[in-house]
């Protein structure tokens, strides 16, 4: 038993650590009060390979495993939130499907500038009235000769207001249940697609989210991703490895957020002593680095089951739950541990604490996540 | 990175396993409900290798590493806390003899703990009056000749009255503080050793638990372990070792919660439908599973880092303090799923209830585990 990264793993997370320290963490409070999507880190990250972590040399990506991507997930959140899940829907969640169930030909044209960075994609799975529920899916593609005919609305997709690509997910047989959905990719230059504006959201708010509307959508056969009938199967492979990327995600916030917790409470004095020398303080600061600790060894050991195609499900399950939830606790500590410095914004906890909140909503809520976990452990 | 484990633990994990199931289960509600030492068992731990897990061979120990121990010691506390904990301290005295020890003290005590042959081995630093506090001991050694005498009296010692040998810290300096204090090795039957009463206790009751009273109780010079004066730093040594086993403890004890409360969720019955199919119950299952891959996951760390000659001092304090509020949850939570079933002494999880109470207590409590991580985390981060 080995439970240390190897030295390339190392160098993956120093690497992204310089980087986030130079160019995330400088800009994130102002990317967050703006609203503003921070297209010149995403070209930086690209360049650094980070778009495609994962995705073989090859196909455009960085070629590394997935406990690298995990690592790298942790760093680049750490300094941004935000460009944190730009970055992990472009890898977990559209170039890891494309290259597990694509053709060589969806490879070259859909995975290839997207691993490399040059261009962006999106996931759409949940609707206005579906989100954890993909039988409540209204989105429907009728198939006519060799084309499909998509018709729906898709919401909260991030990275949708940027997205070159998104791969969209819609009923081919209604009949057929959790068998009669599939999966297709859709560039955004297709005639009767068009988005909302993006979404006012709580935190992570230098990401953009926003509602995409599909009207007579007309789709060749070979944007289909997977067979038809295929689309519940790519859809819940690839939230195995979503999760570990949001689990990473949350990870890194919740990271930032102790780092700062510790400085402040070094530099702040009370009743003549820094407050470091409380209790109080010091059993919270405990408290939250064991947290952490645990929270990245759940999602290590779930992203190495993945690098060995060890069924990944519960513990993916598992790494998502105990880290977004773990988050949320630690970024609140650490407002705790600012006092009235922590509730504004000239301080970055608040922020912290506000996008650790969508950690335990998005892919999968944490009762999702549960209800996972719950049937792994019931089945025995 | 690698999670899975080599083949020798995995070996050692699946022999405990299988004595946990056959031997030590079926006997564990009757030797908690009577507070019986289970002296058989022990024996078969010691001819299974378990009570010397990571002792080198060439003393008798199975030198199969602090991973598999921790792994043992998860598989036997999810059968019976009370043995495991019996079984974690004779192992800690076994790792600190061959750490410390002189190769006379090796080869007198380490076979003998080992197969069994002495039912235990004890660690006697608490006091009633100094537990995570050493430094205010009060039990002293003083020379006479060549001959040391001790005088004091140590309280709760797992085992006591059943150990071949105890190590017991005592002030052989007593202006020096900190460095006045030294490590002995005292065998059991020693005259001036005196077994003290023995303690009734809510949980782990098979084990034994008693006081130990030294009344000019005279060892050798060749008695004394590790250095003169640095008795400390055998006691934070073996205590750091000994988190390991408490952490592993806890985490059979997670372990067994979950799997008393998922296996009664799915027979019983209510409102038409077994309670697993409910989400309150089925997500408090979750949590379970949950809680018990971090404290794994988390203990196998450290130990996986001691393993490697690295420091994991920090790593074992959180493991500990993680696993055994894990642990504590957890059996409540089963209490709670199991509901009057629960409650009554026929189901094995009022046991794991009573049992997990004190994991929060011994080898440092939560507190201590707090102080010495904080400790870390400032000196260090940020």
């Amino acid at each position: 038993m080995d439970i240390q990264l190897t030295d390339e793993q190392r160098q993956v997370r120093e690497l992204c650590r310089q980087f986030a320290d130079s160019e995330l963490r400088p800009n994130a409070r102002r990317w967050d009060l703006d609203h503003q999507f921070p297209a010149d880190a995403v070209k930086k990250l690209a360049e650094m390979g980070l778009m495609g972590v994962a995705i073989p040399a090859e196909l455009g990506g960085a070629g590394m495993d997935n406990v690298s991507y995990a690592v790298a997930m942790e760093e680049i959140s750490r300094g941004c939130a935000g460009t944190g899940v730009i970055m992990s829907v472009n890898n977990s969640l559209y170039c890891d499907p494309i290259h597990k169930f694509g053709t060589e030909e969806q490879k070259r044209d859909f995975l290839v500038p997207f691993a490399r960075g040059e261009r962006l994609g999106a996931f759409a799975l949940t609707e206005p009235t579906s989100g954890s529920d993909a039988a409540e899916m209204r989105t429907v593609a009728v198939k006519k000769g060799n084309e499909y005919v998509l018709n729906g609305t898709k919401n909260f997709i991030t990275n949708g207001p940027q997205a070159d690509v998104v791969l969209v997910f819609a009923v081919t047989d209604r009949s057929k249940g959790h068998k009669g959905t599939s999966a297709f990719l859709v560039p955004g230059s297709v005639k009767g697609f068009t988005r909302s504006k993006a979404d006012e959201k709580v935190g992570i708010r230098a990401s953009g989210s926003c509602t995409l509307f599909f009207e007579d959508v007309v789709l060749p056969e070979r944007f289909r991703l997977g067979g038809e009938g295929e689309g519940f199967k790519v859809a819940m492979q690839t939230l195995d490895g979503g999760r570990i990327g949001i689990a990473a995600q949350a990870l890194g916030i919740a990271q930032a957020a102790y780092e700062e917790a510790v400085a402040y409470a070094k530099e702040r004095k009370a009743f003549g002593q820094p407050i470091t020398q409380f209790q109080a303080i010091q059993f919270m600061l405990a408290d939250m680095a064991t947290e952490i600790e645990a929270a990245r060894l759940l999602v290590w050991r779930a992203a190495w089951m993945k690098d060995k195609g060890i069924r990944h499900s519960a513990e993916s399950a598992m790494a998502k739950l105990y880290a977004s939830e773990m988050c949320e606790r630690v970024t609140s500590k650490a407002i705790q541990v600012h006092g009235g410095y922590g509730y504004v914004k000239e301080y970055d906890v608040e922020r912290h604490w506000r996008d650790s909140r969508i950690t335990e909503i998005y892919e999968g809520t944490s009762e999702i996540q549960r209800l996972v976990i719950a049937a792994n452990v019931l089945k025995g | 990175m690698d999670f899975d484990g080599t083949e020798v633990q995995q070996a050692v994990a699946a022999a405990a396993r299988k004595f946990a199931v056959e031997r030590a289960e079926p006997a564990a509600a009757e030797a908690d409900r009577k507070a019986r030492f289970p002296e058989e068992l022990i024996r078969e731990l010691g001819q299974l290798g378990l009570l010397a897990v990571n002792v080198p061979a060439v003393h008798g120990g199975s030198e199969a590493g602090a991973v598999a121990y921790a792994l043992a010691v998860m598989e036997v506390a999810r059968a019976d806390c009370a043995l495991a904990v019996t079984m974690a301290v004779t192992n800690m005295v076994g790792e600190t003899i061959a750490r410390f020890g002189t190769g006379e003290q090796k080869a007198r005590c380490l076979p003998r703990l080992a197969s069994g042959e002495w039912l235990a081995g004890s660690f006697g630093l608490s006091e009633p009056q100094a537990g995570s506090d050493p430094n205010s001991m009060s039990t002293r050694a003083d020379l006479r000749g060549d001959r040391w005498v001790l005088n004091g009296t140590k309280q709760w010692i797992t085992s006591g009255d059943r150990a071949g040998v105890v190590v017991v810290w005592a002030r052989t300096d007593v202006g020096a503080g900190n460095r006045g204090i030294t490590a002995f090795l005292v065998e059991g039957g020693t005259p001036g050793l005196v077994v003290g009463r023995h303690e009734e206790k809510m949980g782990i009751r098979s084990s034994s638990t008693v006081s130990l009273t030294f009344e000019d109780c005279e060892v050798p010079a060749s008695a004394v372990l590790g250095e003169l004066g640095h008795g400390l730093r055998v006691a934070l040594s073996a205590l750091d070792g000994g988190r390991i086993g408490i952490a592993s403890q806890a985490t059979g004890t997670i372990r067994a919660a979950l799997d008393a409360s998922s296996r009664y969720a799915q027979e019983r019955h209510a409102f038409g439908k077994p309670i697993s199919g409910f989400q309150a119950i089925a997500f408090a299952l979750a949590d379970m599973r949950t809680a018990h891959d971090a404290a794994r996951l988390m203990t196998l760390r450290a130990a996986a880092l001691k393993e490697a000659g690295k420091p994991f001092g920090q790593e074992a304090a959180m493991a500990k303090l993680l696993a055994s509020e894990a642990a504590q949850a957890a059996a409540s939570k089963a209490v709670q799923i199991n509901g009057g079933y629960g409650y009554i002494d026929e189901f094995p999880v009022e046991r794991l209830f009573r049992d997990a109470r004190v994991q929060t207590i011994y080898e440092g409590t939560s507190e201590i585990q707090r102080l010495v991580i904080a400790r870390h985390v400032l000196s260090r981060d940020g």
